[in-house]
């Protein structure tokens, strides 16, 4: 093992790759980058910063161990971190990555004082009746009337879109974004049409036809296939 | 073995212990055995519009607390032979002198003796809402035609359903026509679709109800009043009946109609 590279250094015209063996003691390839790291680019103190790259191969690396590394590559004048990666990810991770793209559905109604708070996207086949609210972490579509609130992208996805067979509500929240209710024009009851709800370029949550949504936010469509 | 139906509505004032009063004497009426329980702890008042209020020896609490035994709290009312008694509140204590699991032993209890118990439920939706559902396995929501009371009910409704109890059922109280005609007040519809609920009935408002209450003689008792009627309807429609709903529109006559009328007497 003892002349082992366990840290291997390439150049690209991006930057440098730093090839982490994924098979040693974490010390041990920690002592091995600060040496290599150390010997290598003492000369280049003076030139603007060069962004390396982190490959751990199959070596699962902690928050903290991954700032580690960050550092000590900072202690580098001249060099930054700019990705870390690797192959492996934590179960509990995975799960998230799954609950986030998952749909969940509820076929009922979600009334007042309830609130419904899911990762992914949404599916309601009911209404929302004022004082209930909706919270996911994707989009949401609702097969009824939505008179509540519904809250799309809450952790921060500004893609994400509310889709209601009728949109009354109370308040509409994408991602940090929140549009009140435009205050209810009474005699189109009978006008009604599929709506959804998205931000637009300036940044406001408009509601328009759902026929747009295609053009809009085209990343919706998952089906692989011809039509 | 009994049915035990809680009385609810979550907003305070829309008719609850004057539901309760007039579908237990309505279901009396009809030669069922009733047990009224008065839920409302500290806020009692179901005794006051049945006029038993100065008949009351024990009350619920002093039941729950072993002072005294179930049946020596209850009251009779004497103009219903035998068929209609009330378990009274405690007027001294608050809600925190009963739990949820205590209700439910005492309710089980009752359901061996009567037909229906009728179970009314304080405003709100803490320790005495929770004990007054405890026992019931039916409930019925009380709304008014005002969209503050729609929106409590709904939130109750939401409650409800997370319980081991039947679908709840809707009684809409103080319906006054002249409003709900011109749309300054929420139709019928427009509150059953929101809700959706099965509608159990609908009692129009009337000053009767209210000068009735006072007298300690549930309206229920006077047998032409509208209100009276739909009490007595409903209650029919508990016990498996099926009755149309009531009509609200006075019926308001063409000349052609009229014409009719006045033809047909010759």
């Amino acid at each position: 093992m003892g002349n082992r590279q366990n840290v291997m250094i390439k150049g690209t015209k991006d930057g440098f790759i730093l090839k982490l063996d994924d098979r040693c003691g974490y010390e041990l390839l920690k002592e091995e980058l600060i040496e290599k790291l150390s010997v290598q680019y003492k000369a280049m103190d003076d030139q603007h910063a060069i962004s390396v790259k982190i490959e751990a191969g199959n070596r699962f690396l902690s928050e903290d161990q991954q700032e580690e590394l960050r550092e000590i590559v900072k202690s580098q004048k001249s060099l930054i971190v700019d990705e870390i990666q690797s192959n492996v990810i934590t179960v509990d991770l995975a799960e998230q990555i799954i609950r986030q793209r998952q749909m969940s559905t509820i076929s009922g109604i979600v009334r007042s004082g309830q609130v419904i708070d899911v990762e992914g996207d949404f599916l309601l086949i009911g209404d929302v009746n004022p004082g209930g609210m909706i919270r996911a972490g994707g989009n949401i579509y609702i097969l009824g009337t939505l008179k509540g609130v519904a809250h799309a992208g809450c952790y921060g996805n500004e893609d994400a879109v509310i889709v209601a067979s009728q949109m009354l509500p109370s308040q509409l929240r994408i991602s940090k974004y929140l549009n009140r209710a435009p205050d209810p024009v009474k005699n189109d009851d009978d006008l009604h049409e599929m709506e959804c709800a998205y931000i637009d370029d300036t940044e406001q949550i408009v509601v328009d036809r759902l026929q747009v949504l295609r053009h809009v936010r085209p990343s919706i469509t998952n089906y692989k296939g011809g039509m | 073995m009994g049915d035990a139906i809680v009385i609810t509505s979550g907003k305070g004032g829309v008719g609850k212990t004057t539901t309760t009063a007039n579908l237990g004497t309505a279901i009396a009426m009809q030669g069922k055995k009733v047990c009224l329980i008065d839920t409302d702890i500290g806020l009692r008042n179901l005794d006051v519009i049945l006029g038993l209020e100065n008949r009351i020896i024990y009350d619920l609490v002093d039941v729950i607390e072993g002072r005294c035994k179930v049946h020596q709290a209850l009251v009779k009312d004497k103009r219903f032979d035998d068929l209609l008694y009330l378990l009274p509140a405690a007027q001294t204590s608050d809600k925190s002198a009963v739990a949820p699991a205590q209700m439910k032993e005492l309710v089980d209890d009752l359901k061996q003796d009567y037909d229906y118990i009728l179970i009314d439920c304080p405003a709100g939706i803490e320790q005495g809402y929770k004990n007054a559902i405890a026992g019931a396995n039916k409930a019925i929501v009380v709304t008014t035609p005002e969209r503050s009371a729609v929106r409590d009910a709904d939130r109750i409704v939401g409650l409800l359903e997370q319980e081991q109890i039947d679908p709840p059922m809707l009684i809409i109280n103080r319906i006054r026509n002249h409003l709900m005609e011109s749309g300054d007040m929420l139709d019928i519809d427009e509150i059953t679709n929101h809700l959706s609920i099965d509608l159990l009935g609908i009692v129009v408002d009337d000053d009767q109800v209210i000068t009735a209450s006072n007298k300690g003689e549930p309206i229920a008792m006077n047998p032409d009043n509208k209100a009276s009627i739909a009490y007595r309807n409903i209650a029919k429609r508990i016990l498996g009946e099926s009755i149309p709903l009531m009509s609200l529109t006075e019926e308001k006559k063409t000349f052609f109609q009229k014409l009719l009328g006045l033809l047909s007497k010759k």
